[in-house]
């Protein structure tokens, strides 16, 4: 009877202490606002921003195409092989139209995502050029500048950069790395790479593969899929050492 | 019979006809002299040869994404505005070249003009005070250009950055580089490279994604 009312006690003891706790939790944070970033969704959200369009062609590539359309087609193809893998992917665009960097920014602020992928292409260089913002990381506050909103998502972006760039390496493909100031990408708020698909060469620099070519493309695209379910892994296992 | 009074009018007009007419060949010939005068003092001196100084650019390559510092001998002039287009100059002269790593056609003559105005803010992206000397270059680039330049990101933005470096090295008060198009804003380089905002000195030694 005496351990019974004891653990009664204890138990009456745990839940002052609990509610005491909350209650100082609260009043610390009313007195020290330091929102953190948004606890990603059950289903994991990929965001997909398959660059220029419409009106916006981008650059020309060697073979006459347009970039849009081979930022597109890169987008379909990688859509596809996420979904297949469980995650639930968001468009900033699915046909030749055009979307402002605001409107890109703003379709990946709201659906949250763990992680923005921004395609682009090019006729320079070989193979995939990763780049993430060259803002200044800083905190994250309740506000932060529009124009420079990834600044507060700077770490994660540079660590989804990381996974990118090793699966791609380990596929065999040739990186290079690099920080670049691109509207879209300095205001989404969440971990975003913008990846530039150049050119396949070989050894000699000889051209192997054009960007808009869909067996170099459906390589890419699926070593980013594998790329993005470790990434997916690694922010699980983040969450779930977090207290 | 002429009378006398109509002969000596006759006379004196012809006497002052004579003498108009000597005014007026006298004036055309001060004319003329004026007018060669005038040419003599057209501004035909030599241009002031400077002794060549060192210059160190900051050169992109495509193939690694990355910015090598070079040296070139050059003749540079005394002052920091038409020293930094000389400088900017021989940066895109040599993307101009065929053997280039970074091929970006337009050459010196790409760089319309160079200003140097006090800086808002330091390397660091604080405000600057207003004596501490940090400059803020504005490049106005010829549209000819921005629309001869190769569209991608990582292209657009090692010209950018390969700019920033380049000026920083040689002119070290400068901190900040912003770029104008035609004397215009201009939403990007060639469909990427952001050119609306101010680029700091820092953005250019921030090109590797190992460092945050």
């Amino acid at each position: 009877m005496r351990w019974t009312r004891w653990e009664a006690g204890g138990a009456r003891r745990g839940a002052w202490i609990l509610m005491a706790g909350a209650a100082a939790s609260l009043a610390a944070s009313a007195q020290n606002p330091q929102p953190v970033p948004a606890a990603p969704a059950a289903r994991s959200v990929v965001v997909i921003d398959a660059a220029h369009g419409g009106d916006d062609t981008g650059g020309h590539l060697s073979d006459g195409s347009y970039e849009k359309a081979a930022t597109l087609a890169l987008a379909v193809r990688l859509r596809s092989l996420l979904g297949a893998r469980g995650f639930q992917v968001v468009m900033t665009r699915e046909s030749d139209a055009t979307v402002n960097p605001e409107q890109r920014a703003t379709i990946a602020n709201r659906a949250n995502p763990q992680a923005c992928i921004s395609l682009h292409a090019a006729e320079t260089g070989s193979g995939v050029h990763l780049f993430a913002s060259n803002l200044t990381p800083v905190a994250v506050t309740r506000f932060m500048p529009w124009k420079t909103a990834q600044a507060g998502w700077l770490t994660r972006s540079l660590a989804l950069t990381g996974v990118l760039n090793s699966a791609l390496q380990h596929a065999g493909t040739a990186v290079t790395l690099g920080r670049t100031a691109l509207p879209g990408i300095d205001s989404m708020t969440c971990p975003a790479v913008a990846l530039e698909l150049a050119p396949e060469r070989d050894t000699d620099k000889k051209l192997t593969a054009e960007p808009d070519n869909p067996d170099y493309q459906a390589r890419v695209a699926a070593v980013l899929a594998t790329a993005l379910l470790e990434w997916r892994t690694e922010q699980a296992n983040m969450g779930a050492r977090q207290p | 019979m002429i009378p006398r009074l109509q002969a000596v009018l006759f006379f004196i007009l012809v006497i002052a006809s004579l003498i108009m007419g000597a005014v007026l060949f006298h004036m055309r010939e001060k004319a003329h002299d004026r007018m060669l005068a005038g040419q003599d003092a057209a501004p035909t001196q030599a241009p002031q040869v400077t002794a060549p100084e060192q210059a160190r650019l900051s050169v992109a390559s495509d193939d690694d994404n990355a910015l090598r510092p070079q040296a070139y001998s050059l003749p540079l002039p005394v002052d920091p505005g038409a020293r930094a287009k000389a400088i900017l100059g021989k940066l895109l002269d040599l993307y101009a070249s065929p053997d280039a790593l970074h091929p970006v056609p337009g050459g010196a003559a790409s760089v319309a003009q160079v200003f140097l105005l006090p800086a808002h803010t330091n390397a660091a992206g604080a405000t600057a005070q207003k004596d501490s000397g940090d400059e803020l270059a504005v490049i106005n680039l010829k549209g000819s250009f921005a629309a001869s330049h190769p569209s991608g990101l990582e292209t657009e933005t090692l010209t950018v950055l390969s700019i920033c470096d380049t000026l920083h090295a040689n002119l070290p008060r400068v901190t900040e580089v912003r770029f104008l198009v035609d004397g215009q804003v201009r939403e990007s380089l060639a469909g990427h490279a952001d050119l609306t905002r101010t680029y700091l000195v820092a953005d250019a030694e921030r090109t590797d994604v190992a460092k945050p």
